[in-house]
């Protein structure tokens, strides 16, 4: 009965209407992006912006064609992505396991709580320094600024959902006898897969943010080095090439994450 | 000998503001095979009882004894419903319904095909595989049934166990959890605050006072051969179910004042 042909014709003209308006947006949306660029491009031309310091998008693109036709281009985008993704997987599994520490004892979490707090409320910019003090410029440091950045809040987040889990889903457990262990992985952790996704989401971001932080504190390579690299001799056109990247990168890979969530929560709509 | 013996019963719970006596000196024998039901205003400690007497609270004196001995933590001689059924959404009916017997690390072919077959007899076969918010409330409540009784326990506690059902579900579901119960010839406690739900079901039902919990009065509940043991639906047309009724009404009207 709900083949299409058993559809009414109102019912029909009601999803050609939604259809069309889905379409609209979406074109909508590319002709923004167009039109920025375009209009971009010609008020650099006609000289109601100055080129030197805002560039333009044509030259933008010969700038990453030359980096591409120098074979750098792979090894920036590369340094980027798997710096953020290493130091997004390192954080969230560390910041999971520590959740579930505190989880397990609530006197342990009580004694940490304010110095969670506060190591959240610290902008992890300021630990660049050490880091390179510590482990030198390049990916190590990189990486530890990505999961200095995503950790903290992923901690909070999963333990939070931990806390939240219904009471008596546990005292379910209790009357089977369940020992602790077993309330963790038969409750606790699939009852948290919609909030460990939303962790996860948050800290893709913030893992980006962190790597690109690194990145201009000290590296030789990577997206964040090209930008401040082409800062300082002022190339702008190497500086908006980056800039462009890096949004790509990071839509990338929040939309990565979305694909995970709609692969893993089937049942938690 | 008693199936269960509930001997000079507190419990303090204490917080930082007050220390609050939800039970004083609760004392009960219950027989193999007998339902009792346990009627009282709401805040009486019924819920508190069943958690000692599940073993997941230990009273702050007194004793309770199974079979003679006395109970210590939880034990698989004792099956619990809840008020709500908790079914996992993320597992199975089938998976659901063997969550006791994983736990307890008893889940063999054997017992598989138990709970496949309990399925099958309460009306869920087709479901095995289908999740729990495919499921209308009276049949996940008696999912949580088959649950509970996967594990095979002999005295079986039901803390309002129907209380999230519409009406008419609840009358429906209460038929066939009766039903089941008696066939299975399991001993059973339920907690309710519906008094004809309480008599409709029970060999003995058992008033409380208002807080610190003890027994008011114990009503032996006896319609009849051709009614006892049956249907609680019939029971409830029973011309002494109003007799009933009302004196257990008096009762708890009584003891609020």
């Amino acid at each position: 009965m709900n083949s299409k042909q058993g559809y009414s014709l109102e019912h029909r003209k009601y999803l050609r209407r939604i259809r069309v308006r889905q379409r609209t947006i979406l074109v909508l949306q590319i002709l923004l992006l167009i039109s920025v660029f375009v209009l971009w491009e010609i008020a650099a031309n006609r000289g109601w912006i100055n080129q030197f310091i805002t560039s333009k998008p044509s030259r933008a693109w010969t700038a990453a064609v030359n980096l591409f036709n120098r074979g750098e281009l792979w090894r920036h985008l590369g340094y980027t992505i798997g710096e953020t993704v290493l130091g997004f997987t390192v954080g969230t599994m560390a910041g999971i396991v520590i959740a579930a520490v505190l989880w397990w004892s609530d006197f342990v979490s009580r004694i940490l709580d304010p110095y969670i707090v506060i190591l959240n409320s610290v902008p992890k910019v300021a630990l660049g320094p050490i880091f390179i003090v510590w482990l030198g410029t390049g990916l190590k440091a990189v990486v530890a600024m990505a999961i200095a950045t995503s950790i903290i809040v992923t901690i909070m987040v999963v333990h939070n959902g931990f806390k939240n889990i219904d009471p008596n889903k546990i005292k379910l457990m209790r009357t089977f006898g369940a020992s602790r262990l077993q309330i963790f992985t038969k409750v606790v952790i699939p009852a948290s897969v919609p909030t460990m996704i939303a962790a996860l989401k948050v800290s893709v971001g913030l893992s980006l943010v962190g790597t690109i932080v690194g990145e201009f504190l000290g590296s030789k390579a990577g997206l964040g080095y090209l930008i401040v690299y082409g800062g300082q001799i002022f190339n702008m056109s190497l500086v908006m090439a980056a800039v462009v990247m890096l949004s790509v990168v990071s839509a990338l890979l929040y939309y990565l994450v979305a694909l995970l969530e709609r692969k893993v929560v089937r049942f938690n709509h | 000998m008693a199936k269960l013996v509930i001997s000079h019963v507190s419990l303090k719970y204490h917080t930082v503001e007050d220390e609050i006596e939800a039970l004083h000196d609760f004392n009960l024998q219950v027989e193999a095979r007998e339902f009792i039901s346990i009627v009282g205003p709401s805040g009486c400690g019924k819920s508190t009882l069943l958690s000692l007497i599940a073993g997941l609270m230990k009273p702050t004196t007194g004793m309770i004894m199974l079979d003679g001995s006395p109970i210590s933590g939880t034990t698989q001689k004792i099956g619990y419903m809840l008020q709500q059924d908790y079914l996992f959404e993320w597992r199975t009916i089938l998976d659901n319904a063997l969550l006791g017997l994983e736990v307890m690390r008893r889940k063999t072919p054997d017992s598989i095909a138990r709970v496949k077959q309990m399925l099958k007899d309460y009306g869920l076969s087709g479901f095995e595989n289908s999740y729990p918010q495919q499921l209308s409330g009276g049949m996940r409540q008696r999912v949580a049934l088959i649950r509970t009784l996967a594990t095979e326990p002999d005295l079986l506690l039901l803390d309002e166990p129907f209380s999230a059902l519409d009406y008419q579900t609840r009358l429906a579901v209460g038929e066939d959890v009766c039903r089941i119960l008696y066939q299975h010839q399991k001993t059973v406690i339920m907690v309710t605050h519906d008094i004809a739900e309480a008599i409709s079901m029970a060999d003995r039902v058992i008033v409380m006072t208002p807080r610190p919990g003890r027994i008011k009065s114990k009503h032996v509940i006896d319609f009849g051969p051709e009614y006892n043991h049956g249907s609680p639906l019939k029971r409830r047309e029973s011309p002494r179910f109003r007799e009933y009724f009302a004196a257990i009404w008096k009762e708890l009207n009584s003891s609020e004042q």
